[in-house]
This record gives C-alpha cells, structure tokens and sequence, in this order.
C-alpha cells in the first residue's frame, strides 16, 4: 500500500500526471521531496491547500498521511 | 417540529435542462409561495470554444451540501437545489442552477444569491477554457471575493 498524490486542477498540467504514488506514510517534508521543485514552489504559496483522506488541513505542514491515503493538492479555486 | 426541506444537490457530467429541475423544485412545496432560480450559462466572450470544470469529489460535493445546510439556516426555505456541471462543455450549455422555493419571496431571491455568491468563490471547482486551440486555467477574480463578502459584513 501507499499514499497516493493527486494533482487538481492547474497542478496537473505542472505535475504531467493525475496522481503519483508514494511510500507511506507521507508528511510534508516527505511531500515537498516527492513533488519535484516545481509543484513544490507551488505549495508554498498559501492559496494552496492540501487535503488528506478527503479534509483539508488548517496546516499543511502538518500533513500525516497513512497506507491507504488520499492527498489532494489543491490550487485557488476558480469559483463554479 | 421543523417542516422537512427538500434538498437535491448533484454534480452531473452530462447535459441537463434547468426547467426541469426549477420545476421540480417548486413542485416540492405543498404550500408553495414562491420558487426562485438562477442558471448559468457558458458564455462563447472572447473567442471561448469550449470550458472543462474540474472537481474533487470528497470536498466539491460536501461543499456544495454544507452550503445548502447554511443556506436553509440563514433563510425560510421549503426546497433548495443546487446543481453544478463538471466535465467538458460547450457555449451555450447551462453550467449551474440553484433554485429555492420559500412561502416568501424575499427568502427565496436571497437564498438563490447566497449560493451563488458562494459558488462563484468559494466551491472546490477549478475551470479552464479553450480559446483559439489552446488550453487556458481561469484565476479567481477579486470581484467574487467581494460578492461573497456581502453576506458577512463585519
């Protein structure tokens, strides 16, 4: 098992893919490693958030993610 | 006891008719006073082709039923419906619909503005439109920040 990473919006055309999986568990160190320095200059910005198991976290670097994990990288939103 | 509210909140991928789902909106309220709408619409300005929204369903769908939650504590509301496109569409193709039936109208007209006031800036929606051939991401713009301000306005 692992934690699977998924690229919204804008993110995914950055990443060149929907998701990617990596080894669990996964916290934001491990995070900003795994996304490569482009995606990772992107979620230092504060707009972005990161939800993990379908929640968003009030802070993301405090990102635990277990076996089994959704992290959903999300840029601003452009509104419905 | 508080009266049962009918709720119909959905993220579709294909086409839809906006009449149908007004009606059926309306149609809900046994003791209707009135029924209020709005539709969007994809707008062909500036040469768009074609506009894909993009989603994610644990928090786009919560979102839009938490709104609705708000949106029958905040007004007296007999039905409230919010119904949003995701996927590929075309000028022309209805994108959204919220509509609310209310024995007051004032209630109904508001409830419909607050939902999309809250749509427009704040649902878990990411857009992006096709123009001359090429892929275009839509950023948000201040002015739905500011809409959304108008319902808090401490």
């Amino acid at each position: 098992m692992a934690v699977t990473i998924l690229f919204l919006g804008p993110l995914r055309d950055k990443a060149g893919e929907d998701s990617r999986a990596v080894a669990a568990p996964l916290d934001w160190t491990g995070l900003i490693e795994a996304v490569g320095s482009e995606i990772a200059r992107e979620l230092a910005d504060d707009r972005v958030n990161i939800a993990c198991g379908g929640k968003v976290l009030s802070d993301k670097t405090t990102l635990n993610a277990l076996d089994g994990d959704e992290v959903a990288l999300l840029p601003p939103v452009s509104g419905g | 006891m508080a009266e049962a509210v009918f709720e119909d909140i959905r993220l579709l991928t294909d086409l839809f008719d906006p009449q149908e789902i007004i009606r059926a909106t309306a149609d809900r309220t046994m003791t209707k006073g009135g029924a209020a709408s709005f539709t969007g619409y994809v707008s062909s300005n500036d040469g768009v082709e074609a506009l894909e929204l993009s989603h994610y369903e644990p928090l786009t769908l919560t979102g839009m039923k938490k709104l609705a939650i708000a949106a029958r504590e905040r007004f007296d509301l007999k039905a409230i419906t919010i119904v949003h496109r995701v996927g590929r569409m075309t000028p022309g193709d209805p994108i959204v619909c919220v509509a609310a039936a209310s024995r007051h109208r004032r209630d109904a007209i508001n409830a419909v503005d607050f939902c999309m006031d809250h749509l427009k800036s704040a649902a878990w929606f990411w857009k992006r439109e096709l123009k001359h051939g090429e892929w275009h991401w839509i950023e948000p713009r201040q002015a739905d920040h500011e809409d959304l301000a108008r319902w808090n306005p401490e």
